[in-house]
């Protein structure tokens, strides 16, 4: 069975002076997490629909789902945990009690602010987990990247053409993730910035699924302002 | 629902917009699967349309003929997963005389809106017909030009007389092949003649009963009825020489597109007492009789095959570009874009 696990973490600190996490302004008369949900929402491959956010947002944003999402069981929303990572294992937690967890079950993990996301990258994922374990979506890298280990000089220039850029979603065997995730030290969690590299720390291949540059990040008020041109909103 | 759709902006490049589709609406959702390009489409690709049309028109999805899956139906008429082709031809009003594709107020999908180059086509219900299981989807992926023979083939089983000895299809293209292959079926006890230009084309007309070159065509020949699949500039001379070689009160059913009017030698169409009839397009009682077809008799998806061309499998923009240059490099046959997109 294939899930999606929605990550709708961040107080959205970063988006100026709107003090609402960004998933939650609109774009398009709704919620940026609900356009991005409705991709997952229209996708038969999907048993479920699991949205984790910080626990203060979980009737919010069920109360948004209620009323801007056709009625069903598909959409689950449960709290996140404090790091992405912690996120993820309590959406495996989620199905491991609801629907029980074996080596088929996968799950596809995504932004909630990348309501770009198309069917192909999606179904692509799903099948690239099926068959290798582990996917990771990503576009070759644009700009140039530089490393500085003290932040004030370069240490390196690496290969441009060697560099992607990683977005999402990614998509994983759950059963796996969980068992890899364990197995890691407490001091290798804490190093951890993104759930593939718990494959990649352990020695498991992610293969690289291709993604889109408009598959964008909401992030800062600019990348809102880049949504709203793409959608030939009145840009205010 | 953020849906990317492929839009021709201007000629040869395809960029992508966003629109919103709207989960609370009754109509349907289909991720289209194969979709087949036209001439139509390519007249627009290319450019060669009229400026002024073009400038209306444009930016457009191009395609109107493609299959797909359904992935939402919130009315229930479709179950996820059911295999469907859709219907071009959006009629906005119901009329008891005037079928739906003659209406001028309705709309067609890549000629007054976006067609089907989408990540997700929102289409009603009744611009949906279910595909036999199992079918060739290379095949499919075209019905909509073949339920345009089937309405030309329905037409004319209305307008013209009962003697049908013999008929003659003009045209060794796509549209004479699939014409005449759908005309077998319709009329088996008919004699189908074929008149083309290219010997070597007309050898693939196997159940025709005779294929005839237009420059060597037997003194003393007839045809009771005649279907021109040609069009363009050689429209002229197809129909003149069907008018010399149709028996009085045939009945001519014309079905290919020309950019120009066409001057014809109506003396003997007054003469002969001919009838001379139009058609464009179809609506979806000739998507549902197509499909009866299929169904009925499986050999014509066989038949059908042989037209299958270059199969092109669109996971990118470029690969739309180079679907459309491989489709105007081929003699015959369909261009299928394989719709991973």
């Amino acid at each position: 069975m294939v899930y999606a696990v929605i990550a709708a973490g961040g107080i959205g600190s970063r988006m100026g002076n709107q003090d609402k996490p960004k998933q939650y302004l609109h774009i398009q008369h709704k919620p940026i997490i609900v356009h991005t949900v409705e991709k997952f929402f229209v996708n038969a491959a999907f048993q479920k629909i699991i949205i984790l956010c910080p626990n203060q947002w979980v009737n919010y944003t069920k109360e948004k789902f209620a009323k801007y999402l056709p009625p069903s069981d598909k959409v689950v929303v449960i709290k996140g945990g404090d790091t992405r990572n912690e996120t993820i294992m309590n959406a495996i937690r989620y199905i491991e009690e609801t629907d029980g967890l074996d080596d088929e079950t996968v799950i596809v993990t995504h932004d909630a602010v990348r309501p770009f996301v198309s069917v192909r990258i999606i179904d692509e994922n799903i099948a690239g987990a099926q068959k290798y374990g582990a996917t990771d979506t990503v576009v070759p890298a644009t700009d140039t990247i530089v490393e500085s280990l003290d932040g004030e000089t370069i240490s390196a220039i690496p290969d441009r053409s060697k560099l992607y850029q990683g977005q999402t979603p990614q998509a994983f065997k759950a059963k796996l993730l969980k068992e890899l995730y364990e197995s890691l030290t407490e001091e290798e969690k804490g190093i951890l910035t993104d759930a593939c590299k718990i494959f990649t720390m352990k020695g498991h291949p992610v293969h690289l699924i291709q993604g889109e540059v408009h598959n964008i990040k909401i992030t800062y008020p600019y990348d809102l302002r880049v949504a709203k041109a793409l959608l030939d909103e009145e840009l205010d | 629902m953020l849906n990317t759709v492929y839009r021709l902006t201007q000629p040869r490049k395809i960029e992508i917009a966003f629109t919103e589709l709207d989960l609370f609406s009754s109509d349907v959702i289909v991720r289209p699967t194969y979709l087949s390009i036209c001439h139509a489409d390519q007249r627009y690709y290319q450019g060669t349309r009229d400026p002024k049309v073009l400038a209306q028109k444009l930016p457009m999805a191009l395609i109107h003929e493609a299959i797909g899956e359904v992935v939402y139906a919130p009315d229930g008429s479709f179950e996820v997963g059911a295999k469907v082709v859709m219907i071009p031809n959006t009629p906005v009003e119901h009329d008891d005389i005037i079928a739906e594709n003659y209406l001028r107020s309705s709309k067609f999908r890549a000629s007054g809106f976006d067609g089907f180059m989408q990540e997700y086509v929102q289409i009603p219900a009744d611009r949906l017909v279910r595909l036999p299981e199992g079918i060739d989807p290379h095949v499919a992926a075209f019905t909509e030009l073949v339920s345009v023979s089937v309405h030309a083939i329905s037409r004319f089983d209305k307008i013209a007389h009962s003697r049908r000895n013999i008929i003659g299809v003009w045209g060794d293209g796509n549209l004479g092949y699939m014409t005449a292959v759908l005309l077998r079926k319709f009329f088996p006890d008919t004699k189908l003649y074929i008149f083309g230009i290219d010997e070597k084309k007309m050898q693939d007309f196997t159940f025709a009963d005779e294929t005839i070159l237009t420059t060597e065509i037997p003194e003393g020949l007839t045809v009771d009825h005649a279907f021109e699949c040609v069009g363009g500039n050689a429209s002229q001379i197809a129909i003149n020489q069907i008018i010399d070689y149709i028996n009085p009160e045939g009945t001519i059913s014309i079905l290919g597109v020309t950019e120009y009017p066409v001057p014809i030698n109506t003396r003997m169409i007054l003469e002969k007492g001919l009838r001379m009839f139009g058609t464009s397009r179809s609506g979806r009682v000739d998507f549902l009789k197509t499909v009866e077809m299929y169904e009925k008799y499986p050999d014509i998806v066989e038949y059908l095959s042989h037209m299958v061309g270059n199969v092109v499998t669109i996971r990118h923009i470029k690969e739309m570009g180079e679907a459309f240059d491989l489709d105007t490099k081929k003699a015959m046959g369909k261009t299928i874009m394989k719709w991973e997109k």
